[in-house]
């Protein structure tokens, strides 16, 4: 057992803060969600071909650093300081993981594209009528010669709108809900027969409906694994999203404490009040909770299925009611200012609100984990 | 990173296994299931046995008697301990002053005290709360005048633990009247059979005579027995906080706790189904499982951070403040289960006395127990003032 990071880690996460502090400024940030692709691509390009931390989860043999889920904590951690809309769980966690755990010719040649930063994922895997059930899938695979076609409606696909790529789940067979049939595809996103809707998200990125309409694929835009695959890189992506969720409840007490420091009502400043105060340590109790939960899920990641859900579940519920927690309190705390588009608080706030719910809210994680430990 | 046990690891943890497995007093065994209070001999009995083998102090450096193991064999050590239900030992002497004593000590006090702290000789009791002095211990006011190569202390202490028992205590007395709060203060090391001490218990609403009143009426300590510089013992006093805290979180016991709750809950019945498949018991099962991993894994960073060289610092108080609710919950679960088992009161077997208890043996102490842990929130600092210390030393408001 041991929970020190290496040097090289370490070296990525000063890497990535100190890009990070330059470009993602609080201004920087609401120029990008108002420009008219909602992002700036500069950004991208930089994290991946430029400093090259695109490469650090992905295998030697295919031009990565070797890391793995490690990794992906740090980076998230680090992105979720600063609210950043990049794509890092779609593309480098869902779309890298999935491949990666696949294997074959195509992870083969989609993996460097990811690393050089030219392939941008998006992963499409839930439907207007599934909520969290992974499995409750309506789109269909067909199989037509030697692929496959799909038709069907995929809801709320964050970063469609940027994706080269979709990570796509859909029925090669069952009825809805059965987990047999279900399979993942990797499709070139400007394939015949896909139309988007897009839209912006309350939390600043860009995501769309997606349809399929007879859209013809090659068989090899299967990743073999079935749910088991799906679930495996679900409770991947869910834990990167803990780790993003560590960096931001970690930021939003830090403002809450500077705020505090600052406001001064009753002749005093505002941190000077004690019920204040308590509240903030239990900001940070939840926050460093936060932390541990995410540390706790991405080291297991790696077991067994159940071993892993069972950590996974269990992370994701704490960190989601902690969340719920510190954002609320960072709101009240900074009071009419904080419900303001003014003042960065705000945007961290939406943003951990929505991750509370994605991948599972913290009732559907409670359930999932009962299930799999306290089962009559 | 890794949560990987190495082949040294495992090893480490099945010699552990086979020795408690040979070596746990069998009294204590039969007491414990029997849910009887334990007394001076049962707490020693193990104590004793740890003592012989050289493994009664894992956190202390080797050159005072610790076992100098990593960090991961003293994580299988609490979860083998806690697994098989081994008592808790006694943090006075081993977790308390013996800390205080070799980092602050004299080397004739090292010599005299920490040898009879791990053999068992000496039972150890904390003279720090006051009447008058809670939440607010620097406003001690029991005093100590110097007399020469003795000190004179006058005043009265309470809430000592099982001081009933002790033949030292560790004393937090006034030293310099004229300085403001935590300056005045000195560390005393205190005989307890000196003439003009006298301990009166107190009850506690589960029955036990577990805490007492210490009164000290023209006590005569040698100067020799002070720790550090006269009127600087509050450096001593903060430092056994933050140790007493880490250790506080009793994450190893909590987690036999929930095991033990998911067996009996598995065969109660409720209605006609097993207790743990009520929805709502379950529910409140798998969110206190949740929180104790929550609760284990910052204690694992705690010492991960300790092993590197940090702390434990403030953040400690984290530890003490989740670790303490969790262990009211556990007991509030416990009691819960026992519907109506939990009010016979139980008072142990006397003398002669060989009735079977009423209702089924683990309901016997349930109410005792849950009434006995609202202490948890607030001893060690009461979760109140860990707050105002994350507040004003972690976040610096």
């Amino acid at each position: 057992m041991d929970l020190s990071t290496t040097e090289t880690q370490d070296m990525l996460r000063d890497t990535l803060a100190r890009f990070l502090a330059d470009t993602y400024s609080f201004d920087a940030r609401q120029k990008m969600l108002a420009s008219p692709e909602g992002r700036d691509p500069g950004i991208w390009k930089a994290l991946s071909s430029e400093l090259g931390l695109t490469c650090a989860p992905f295998s030697e043999e295919l031009g990565g650093m070797g890391g793995g889920a490690i990794e992906n904590m740090i980076m998230m951690e680090e992105l979720g300081k600063v609210i950043a809309i990049e794509p890092w769980l779609q593309t480098v966690v869902a779309g890298g993981g999935a491949l990666t755990a696949a294997g074959g010719a195509l992870a083969e040649a989609t993996i460097p594209q990811i690393i050089s930063g030219d392939c941008l994922i998006a992963f499409a895997y839930a439907e207007p009528q599934g909520r969290y059930n992974l499995a409750d899938i309506g789109t269909t695979a067909k199989q037509d010669g030697a692929g496959y076609v799909l038709n069907g409606h995929k809801a709320v696909v964050y970063a469609a709108p940027w994706a080269t790529h979709l990570l796509v789940t859909a029925r090669t067979g069952g009825g809805r809900r059965d987990r047999g049939g279900v399979e993942l595809f990797l499709v070139e996103a400007n394939a015949k027969g896909i139309s988007r809707r897009d839209y912006p998200t309350v939390d600043g990125f860009r995501a769309s409906e997606v349809y399929f309409e007879n859209v013809a694929i090659p068989g090899e835009a299967l990743l073999p694994g079935g749910i088991d695959l799906v679930e495996r890189v679900a409770d991947e992506c869910t834990m990167a999203l803990c780790a993003e969720a560590t960096g931001i409840a970690r930021t939003m007490l830090a403002q809450t404490v500077e705020y505090t420091q600052q406001r001064k009502q009753f002749g005093q400043p505002i941190g000077k009040f004690q019920s204040l105060q308590h509240r903030m340590a239990d900001m940070l109790v939840e926050a460093e909770q936060i932390a541990s939960m995410s540390l706790m899920g991405t080291l297991r990641l790696g077991e067994e299925a159940v071993a892993r859900k069972t950590a996974v579940s269990a992370a994701k519920s704490k960190v989601a009611r902690g969340l719920k927690f510190v954002g609320q309190s960072a709101i009240q705390t900074h009071g009419g200012i904080g419900i303001t588009m003014e003042l960065g608080i705000g945007h961290y706030f939406k943003r951990s609100t929505m991750i509370e719910n994605q991948f599972g809210s913290a009732d559907y994680h409670l359930e999932r984990y009962e299930a799999l430990t306290l089962a009559d | 990173m890794d949560l990987d046990f190495s082949a040294e690891d495992l090893a480490f943890r099945d010699e552990v296994r086979t020795f408690i497995a040979e070596n746990y007093p069998a009294q204590l065994r039969g007491k414990q299931d029997e849910g009887e209070e334990l007394g001076k001999e049962d707490f020693l009995a193990w104590h004793k046995v740890l003592a012989k083998k050289g493994w009664v102090a894992p956190a202390w450096p080797v050159e005072y008697g610790g076992t100098g193991w990593t960090q991961t064999q003293r994580y299988i050590w609490s979860e083998e301990t806690a697994r098989a239900d081994c008592i808790r030992l006694l943090p006075f002497g081993l977790s308390m002053v013996g800390p205080v004593i070799y980092t602050f000590g004299t080397p004739e006090q090292k010599a005299h005290f920490l040898p009879r702290i791990l053999s068992g000789e000496d039972w150890w009791c904390q003279g720090y709360s006051e009447p008058g002095s809670g939440s607010d211990l620097a406003s001690l006011r029991t005093k100590a005048e110097r007399d020469g190569d003795h000190y004179v202390v006058n005043g009265q202490k309470t809430w000592t633990t099982l001081a009933q028992h002790a033949d030292w205590g560790f004393f937090l007395v006034r030293t310099d009247p004229e300085a403001k709060m935590q300056e005045g203060i000195s560390f005393l090391l205190i005989d307890m059979k000196s003439p003009g001490i006298e301990v009166r218990p107190i009850i506690t609403l589960g029955g036990e005579h577990e805490v007492n009143e210490v009164f000290l009426d023209n006590v005569r300590v040698p100067v020799a027995n002070r720790v550090f510089e006269e009127n600087k013992g509050w450096t001593c006093a903060k430092f056994l906080l933050a140790h007493e805290r880490v250790g506080i979180a009793g994450v190893a016991s909590s987690k036999r706790s929930i095991e033990r709750i998911k067996d009996i809950a598995k065969t109660e019945m409720d209605g006609d189904k097993a207790l743990l498949a009520n929805p709502f018991f379950k529910r409140k099962v798998a969110e206190l499982e949740i929180d104790l991993a929550a609760l284990e894994y910052t204690e694992l960073r705690t010492l991960a951070g300790m092993a590197a060289g940090r702390g434990p610092g403030p953040e400690s108080s984290v530890l003490k403040i989740k670790g303490s609710e969790i262990q009211q919950r556990l007991t509030e679960l416990t009691l819960e289960m026992a519907g109506h088992y939990g009010a016979p009161y139980f008072r142990g077997f006397g003398e002669g006395d060989n009735e079977h208890p009423i209702g089924p043996a683990w309901a016997n102490r349930a109410a005792p127990t849950y009434y006995n842990a609202r202490k948890t929130t607030i001893y060690g600092g009461s979760n109140e003032i860990q707050r105002n210390v994350i507040a004003k030393m972690v976040l610096g408001l």
